[in-house]
Protein backbone atom coordinates (compact mmCIF):
# COMPACT_ATOMS: atom_id res chain seq x y z
CA UNK A 1 0.00 0.00 0.00
CA UNK A 2 2.75 2.45 1.20
CA UNK A 3 4.60 1.27 -2.58
CA UNK A 4 1.40 2.36 -4.07
CA UNK A 5 1.15 6.08 -2.60
CA UNK A 6 4.75 6.51 -2.66
CA UNK A 7 4.66 6.35 -6.55
CA UNK A 8 1.51 7.77 -7.33
CA UNK A 9 2.73 10.50 -5.28
CA UNK A 10 5.66 10.70 -8.00
CA UNK A 11 5.37 12.28 -11.07
CA UNK A 12 3.72 10.18 -13.57
CA UNK A 13 5.68 9.44 -16.32
CA UNK A 14 4.14 10.14 -20.06
CA UNK A 15 3.63 6.71 -20.84
CA UNK A 16 1.17 6.24 -17.77
CA UNK A 17 -0.52 9.89 -18.62
CA UNK A 18 -1.25 9.65 -22.35
CA UNK A 19 -3.01 6.67 -22.14
CA UNK A 20 -4.95 7.56 -19.34
CA UNK A 21 -5.66 11.25 -21.47
CA UNK A 22 -6.42 9.28 -24.52
CA UNK A 23 -9.02 7.31 -22.80
CA UNK A 24 -10.62 9.86 -22.62
CA UNK A 25 -12.04 9.86 -25.68
CA UNK A 26 -13.71 6.43 -25.91
CA UNK A 27 -14.58 6.73 -22.39
CA UNK A 28 -16.72 10.46 -23.40
CA UNK A 29 -18.14 8.19 -26.32
CA UNK A 30 -19.38 5.15 -25.01
CA UNK A 31 -20.57 6.76 -21.35
CA UNK A 32 -22.56 9.38 -23.39
CA UNK A 33 -22.20 9.62 -26.68
CA UNK A 34 -19.58 12.72 -26.27
CA UNK A 35 -17.35 14.18 -28.28
CA UNK A 36 -13.58 15.16 -26.44
CA UNK A 37 -13.40 19.30 -26.59
CA UNK A 38 -12.61 21.75 -23.72
CA UNK A 39 -12.45 25.41 -24.62
CA UNK A 40 -16.06 24.49 -25.69
CA UNK A 41 -16.69 25.35 -21.88
CA UNK A 42 -15.53 28.19 -22.76
CA UNK A 43 -17.99 29.31 -25.56
CA UNK A 44 -21.16 27.81 -22.96
CA UNK A 45 -20.01 29.49 -20.24
CA UNK A 46 -20.89 32.64 -22.81
CA UNK A 47 -23.76 31.77 -24.29
CA UNK A 48 -25.10 31.06 -20.68
CA UNK A 49 -24.09 34.47 -19.61
CA UNK A 50 -23.51 37.02 -22.06
CA UNK A 51 -25.45 35.57 -25.11
CA UNK A 52 -25.99 39.17 -26.42
CA UNK A 53 -28.41 37.91 -29.11
CA UNK A 54 -24.72 37.09 -31.37
CA UNK A 55 -26.03 34.22 -33.21
CA UNK A 56 -22.64 32.11 -32.48
CA UNK A 57 -23.74 32.06 -28.84
CA UNK A 58 -27.77 31.68 -29.39
CA UNK A 59 -27.83 27.69 -29.00
CA UNK A 60 -29.58 25.14 -27.09
CA UNK A 61 -26.49 25.28 -24.19
CA UNK A 62 -28.73 23.59 -21.32
CA UNK A 63 -27.83 20.50 -23.77
CA UNK A 64 -23.82 20.81 -23.28
CA UNK A 65 -24.42 21.10 -19.37
CA UNK A 66 -22.40 17.81 -19.43
CA UNK A 67 -18.88 19.67 -20.82
CA UNK A 68 -19.46 22.77 -18.20
CA UNK A 69 -19.53 19.62 -15.33
CA UNK A 70 -16.14 18.14 -16.93
CA UNK A 71 -14.06 21.18 -16.60
CA UNK A 72 -15.30 21.67 -13.08
CA UNK A 73 -14.33 18.08 -12.38
CA UNK A 74 -11.16 19.01 -13.92
CA UNK A 75 -10.39 22.10 -11.28
CA UNK A 76 -11.41 19.67 -8.37
CA UNK A 77 -9.19 17.11 -10.08
CA UNK A 78 -6.31 19.76 -9.76
CA UNK A 79 -7.46 20.17 -6.41
CA UNK A 80 -7.35 16.95 -5.31
CA UNK A 81 -3.70 15.93 -7.05
CA UNK A 82 -2.37 19.41 -5.54
CA UNK A 83 -3.62 18.45 -1.91
CA UNK A 84 -3.32 14.93 -0.86
CA UNK A 85 -0.83 13.30 -4.03
CA UNK A 86 1.47 15.92 -4.34
CA UNK A 87 4.95 15.09 -5.28
CA UNK A 88 7.39 15.44 -2.21
CA UNK A 89 10.34 16.01 -4.00
CA UNK A 90 11.92 19.09 -6.10
CA UNK A 91 9.84 19.52 -9.50
CA UNK A 92 12.15 18.61 -12.02
CA UNK A 93 12.90 20.87 -15.37
CA UNK A 94 15.48 20.17 -18.03
CA UNK A 95 18.94 22.39 -16.95
CA UNK A 96 18.71 23.63 -20.65
CA UNK A 97 15.26 25.00 -20.21
CA UNK A 98 16.45 25.68 -16.81
CA UNK A 99 19.22 28.36 -18.32
CA UNK A 100 17.05 29.74 -20.85
CA UNK A 101 14.65 30.48 -18.54
CA UNK A 102 16.85 32.29 -16.05
CA UNK A 103 18.59 34.40 -18.50
CA UNK A 104 14.74 35.41 -19.58
CA UNK A 105 14.77 36.45 -15.89
CA UNK A 106 13.35 33.47 -14.14
CA UNK A 107 14.28 33.10 -10.81
CA UNK A 108 12.05 30.72 -9.09
CA UNK A 109 11.85 26.98 -10.20
CA UNK A 110 10.17 25.37 -7.09
CA UNK A 111 7.12 24.83 -8.29
CA UNK A 112 4.76 24.44 -11.59
CA UNK A 113 4.53 27.41 -11.80
CA UNK A 114 7.38 30.23 -12.06
CA UNK A 115 6.10 32.29 -8.69
CA UNK A 116 7.71 34.94 -10.30
CA UNK A 117 4.84 35.19 -12.98
CA UNK A 118 2.17 33.83 -11.44
CA UNK A 119 0.66 35.66 -8.75
CA UNK A 120 -1.48 38.26 -7.41
CA UNK A 121 1.03 41.08 -7.19
CA UNK A 122 1.21 40.92 -10.76
CA UNK A 123 -2.17 41.18 -12.13
CA UNK A 124 -2.24 45.09 -12.02
CA UNK A 125 1.26 45.14 -13.99
CA UNK A 126 2.66 44.67 -17.64
CA UNK A 127 3.87 41.40 -16.55
CA UNK A 128 0.00 40.43 -15.48
CA UNK A 129 -1.57 42.02 -18.73
CA UNK A 130 0.71 40.07 -20.68
CA UNK A 131 0.53 36.77 -18.77
CA UNK A 132 -2.74 36.62 -18.17
CA UNK A 133 -5.04 39.04 -19.61
CA UNK A 134 -3.43 39.03 -23.55
CA UNK A 135 -2.31 35.40 -23.20
CA UNK A 136 -5.51 34.17 -21.96
CA UNK A 137 -7.61 36.23 -24.70
CA UNK A 138 -5.39 34.69 -27.33
CA UNK A 139 -5.96 31.33 -25.99
CA UNK A 140 -9.64 31.74 -25.80
CA UNK A 141 -10.11 33.58 -29.01
CA UNK A 142 -7.75 31.41 -30.74
CA UNK A 143 -9.35 27.97 -29.65
CA UNK A 144 -12.37 29.20 -30.67
CA UNK A 145 -11.74 30.74 -33.89
CA UNK A 146 -9.57 27.41 -34.70
CA UNK A 147 -12.69 25.60 -33.46
CA UNK A 148 -11.26 23.52 -30.76
CA UNK A 149 -7.90 22.86 -28.60
CA UNK A 150 -5.41 20.71 -28.13
CA UNK A 151 -8.11 18.22 -26.42
CA UNK A 152 -10.76 18.80 -29.64
CA UNK A 153 -7.95 18.40 -32.30
CA UNK A 154 -4.94 17.58 -31.11
CA UNK A 155 -6.38 14.33 -29.20
CA UNK A 156 -9.94 13.80 -30.56
CA UNK A 157 -9.55 15.03 -33.83
CA UNK A 158 -6.34 13.38 -34.79
CA UNK A 159 -7.73 10.13 -32.89
CA UNK A 160 -10.82 10.47 -35.37
CA UNK A 161 -8.23 11.11 -38.27
CA UNK A 162 -9.72 14.03 -39.36
CA UNK A 163 -6.84 16.21 -41.72
CA UNK A 164 -8.73 19.53 -40.76
CA UNK A 165 -7.80 18.23 -36.67
CA UNK A 166 -3.94 17.81 -37.83
CA UNK A 167 -3.58 21.09 -39.90
CA UNK A 168 -4.93 23.08 -36.45
CA UNK A 169 -2.48 20.97 -34.40
CA UNK A 170 0.15 21.85 -36.51
CA UNK A 171 -0.30 25.05 -36.34
CA UNK A 172 -1.19 25.34 -32.67
CA UNK A 173 2.91 24.34 -32.31
CA UNK A 174 4.20 26.90 -35.00
CA UNK A 175 2.44 29.46 -33.15
CA UNK A 176 4.16 27.93 -30.00
CA UNK A 177 7.73 27.72 -31.49
CA UNK A 178 6.90 31.26 -33.08
CA UNK A 179 6.25 32.73 -29.47
CA UNK A 180 8.99 30.69 -27.66
CA UNK A 181 11.67 31.86 -29.99
CA UNK A 182 10.93 34.82 -31.32
CA UNK A 183 8.72 36.85 -29.91
CA UNK A 184 8.74 35.49 -25.44
CA UNK A 185 12.55 37.35 -25.30
CA UNK A 186 11.41 41.08 -25.98
CA UNK A 187 7.64 40.70 -24.63
CA UNK A 188 9.20 40.24 -21.56
CA UNK A 189 12.17 42.85 -21.43
CA UNK A 190 9.14 44.83 -22.78
CA UNK A 191 6.79 44.06 -18.85
CA UNK A 192 10.12 44.25 -17.12
CA UNK A 193 11.91 41.22 -17.02
CA UNK B 1 -36.76 24.79 -34.83
CA UNK B 2 -36.18 22.07 -36.74
CA UNK B 3 -33.41 24.80 -38.94
CA UNK B 4 -32.28 26.27 -35.75
CA UNK B 5 -31.51 22.40 -34.61
CA UNK B 6 -29.72 21.69 -38.13
CA UNK B 7 -28.01 25.06 -37.07
CA UNK B 8 -26.47 23.90 -33.95
CA UNK B 9 -24.92 20.89 -35.01
CA UNK B 10 -22.82 22.84 -37.58
CA UNK B 11 -21.97 25.04 -35.21
CA UNK B 12 -21.29 23.60 -32.01
CA UNK B 13 -17.93 22.43 -33.88
CA UNK B 14 -15.31 20.89 -31.10
CA UNK B 15 -17.05 18.97 -28.50
CA UNK B 16 -20.64 18.35 -29.18
CA UNK B 17 -23.11 16.05 -27.81
CA UNK B 18 -24.66 13.74 -29.75
CA UNK B 19 -26.55 12.30 -26.84
CA UNK B 20 -30.48 11.50 -28.02
CA UNK B 21 -31.66 10.98 -24.46
CA UNK B 22 -32.20 14.06 -22.57
CA UNK B 23 -29.88 13.82 -19.34
CA UNK B 24 -30.61 15.48 -16.38
CA UNK B 25 -28.93 15.58 -12.96
CA UNK B 26 -27.18 12.81 -10.85
CA UNK B 27 -26.57 11.58 -14.58
CA UNK B 28 -24.47 14.13 -15.48
CA UNK B 29 -22.55 13.57 -12.24
CA UNK B 30 -20.47 11.01 -14.70
CA UNK B 31 -18.82 13.48 -16.29
CA UNK B 32 -17.50 15.43 -13.29
CA UNK B 33 -16.30 12.15 -12.34
CA UNK B 34 -14.38 11.61 -15.42
CA UNK B 35 -13.41 15.59 -15.21
CA UNK B 36 -12.13 15.04 -11.97
CA UNK B 37 -9.89 11.70 -12.36
CA UNK B 38 -8.98 13.82 -15.89
CA UNK B 39 -7.35 16.73 -13.82
CA UNK B 40 -5.64 14.22 -11.73
CA UNK B 41 -3.69 12.53 -14.51
CA UNK B 42 -3.34 16.86 -15.74
CA UNK B 43 -1.40 17.89 -12.47
CA UNK B 44 0.74 14.38 -11.84
CA UNK B 45 1.98 14.50 -15.54
CA UNK B 46 2.84 17.87 -14.82
CA UNK B 47 1.40 18.91 -17.76
CA UNK B 48 -0.18 21.75 -16.30
CA UNK B 49 3.05 23.41 -15.76
CA UNK B 50 4.59 26.60 -17.39
CA UNK B 51 7.87 24.93 -17.23
CA UNK B 52 6.75 21.93 -18.96
CA UNK B 53 5.28 23.85 -21.76
CA UNK B 54 8.33 25.65 -22.38
CA UNK B 55 10.69 22.93 -22.11
CA UNK B 56 8.25 21.60 -25.06
CA UNK B 57 8.48 24.49 -27.36
CA UNK B 58 12.71 24.74 -26.55
CA UNK B 59 12.75 20.65 -27.69
CA UNK B 60 14.29 20.27 -24.39
CA UNK B 61 12.33 17.30 -23.35
CA UNK B 62 10.61 14.49 -24.59
CA UNK B 63 7.85 14.31 -22.27
CA UNK B 64 5.08 16.24 -23.32
CA UNK B 65 5.56 14.66 -26.99
CA UNK B 66 5.02 11.39 -25.22
CA UNK B 67 2.08 12.73 -23.38
CA UNK B 68 0.38 13.80 -26.90
CA UNK B 69 1.93 10.89 -28.78
CA UNK B 70 0.10 8.58 -26.57
CA UNK B 71 -2.76 10.17 -25.99
CA UNK B 72 -3.55 10.44 -29.55
CA UNK B 73 -2.40 6.50 -30.37
CA UNK B 74 -4.86 5.50 -27.76
CA UNK B 75 -7.43 7.39 -28.95
CA UNK B 76 -6.94 6.09 -32.60
CA UNK B 77 -6.82 2.63 -31.61
CA UNK B 78 -9.81 3.11 -29.16
CA UNK B 79 -12.10 5.01 -32.02
CA UNK B 80 -11.12 1.63 -34.38
CA UNK B 81 -12.05 -0.65 -31.78
CA UNK B 82 -15.47 1.09 -31.44
CA UNK B 83 -16.30 0.96 -35.27
CA UNK B 84 -14.60 -2.18 -35.69
CA UNK B 85 -17.28 -3.53 -33.41
CA UNK B 86 -19.74 -0.95 -33.95
CA UNK B 87 -19.77 -0.88 -30.15
CA UNK B 88 -22.92 1.30 -28.48
CA UNK B 89 -23.20 4.06 -26.02
CA UNK B 90 -24.84 3.16 -22.50
CA UNK B 91 -27.53 4.56 -23.46
CA UNK B 92 -27.79 2.13 -26.51
CA UNK B 93 -27.03 4.75 -29.43
CA UNK B 94 -24.75 4.06 -32.45
CA UNK B 95 -21.38 6.33 -31.38
CA UNK B 96 -21.45 9.31 -33.81
CA UNK B 97 -18.12 11.60 -34.79
CA UNK B 98 -19.27 14.64 -36.21
CA UNK B 99 -16.63 15.24 -39.19
CA UNK B 100 -14.69 18.43 -38.88
CA UNK B 101 -14.92 20.32 -42.10
CA UNK B 102 -11.42 22.37 -43.57
CA UNK B 103 -11.78 26.40 -42.34
CA UNK B 104 -9.09 28.85 -42.66
CA UNK B 105 -9.77 29.13 -38.80
CA UNK B 106 -8.26 25.92 -38.30
CA UNK B 107 -5.22 27.75 -39.50
CA UNK B 108 -5.02 31.49 -38.33
CA UNK B 109 -6.83 30.93 -34.91
CA UNK B 110 -4.53 28.16 -34.56
CA UNK B 111 -1.46 29.88 -34.70
CA UNK B 112 -2.77 32.62 -32.66
CA UNK B 113 -3.80 30.00 -29.99
CA UNK B 114 -0.20 28.53 -30.39
CA UNK B 115 0.78 31.97 -29.39
CA UNK B 116 -1.33 32.14 -25.79
CA UNK B 117 -0.19 28.93 -25.73
CA UNK B 118 3.03 29.48 -24.76
CA UNK B 119 2.62 32.67 -23.27
CA UNK B 120 0.25 30.82 -20.51
CA UNK B 121 1.71 27.61 -20.45
CA UNK B 122 -1.89 26.33 -20.40
CA UNK B 123 -4.83 25.31 -22.84
CA UNK B 124 -8.04 25.85 -21.70
CA UNK B 125 -7.98 22.24 -19.93
CA UNK B 126 -5.23 22.87 -17.72
CA UNK B 127 -6.40 26.63 -17.33
CA UNK B 128 -8.78 24.75 -14.80
CA UNK B 129 -6.51 22.43 -13.43
CA UNK B 130 -3.59 25.48 -12.55
CA UNK B 131 -6.83 27.24 -10.49
CA UNK B 132 -7.64 23.72 -8.54
CA UNK B 133 -3.94 23.52 -8.12
CA UNK B 134 -3.84 27.15 -6.24
CA UNK B 135 -2.71 28.67 -8.66
CA UNK B 136 -5.84 31.50 -8.07
CA UNK B 137 -4.74 34.37 -10.40
CA UNK B 138 -5.06 31.92 -13.40
CA UNK B 139 -9.09 32.96 -12.70
CA UNK B 140 -8.09 35.85 -14.35
CA UNK B 141 -6.26 34.17 -17.73
CA UNK B 142 -9.72 31.70 -17.71
CA UNK B 143 -11.73 34.95 -17.51
CA UNK B 144 -9.70 36.77 -20.10
CA UNK B 145 -10.01 33.28 -22.65
CA UNK B 146 -14.01 33.44 -22.31
CA UNK B 147 -13.30 37.32 -23.05
CA UNK B 148 -11.35 36.27 -26.06
CA UNK B 149 -14.05 33.31 -26.88
CA UNK B 150 -17.05 36.42 -26.81
CA UNK B 151 -15.08 38.52 -28.99
CA UNK B 152 -14.43 36.15 -31.54
CA UNK B 153 -18.21 34.93 -31.55
CA UNK B 154 -19.15 38.49 -31.95
CA UNK B 155 -16.88 39.35 -35.09
CA UNK B 156 -17.25 35.47 -36.39
CA UNK B 157 -19.09 36.57 -39.93
CA UNK B 158 -16.36 39.36 -40.36
CA UNK B 159 -13.11 37.31 -40.21
CA UNK B 160 -12.35 35.34 -42.71
CA UNK B 161 -12.86 31.27 -42.77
Amino acid sequence: MDQLIDWITQPWPWYVAGPLIGLTVPILLLIGNKTFGISSSLRHVCAMCVPAGIPFFTYNWKKEMWNILFVIGVLIGGFIATNFLANPNDFVLADQTRADLTALGITDFSGLMPSDIFQWDNLFTAKGLLFFVFGGFLVGFGTRYAGGCTSGHAIMGISSLQWPSLLATTFFMIGGFVMTHLLMEPLMKLVGY
Amino acid sequence: MIVEEKKNKVEVCDAPNSQQNVEKGLSLVKYMIIGILFGIVFVKAEIISWFRIQEMFRLQSFHMYGVIGSAIITGIISIQIIKRFNLKSIAGETINIPKKEFRKGQIIGGFIFGLGWAITGACPGPLFAQIGSGFLVVFVTLISAIAGTWVYGKFSDKLPN
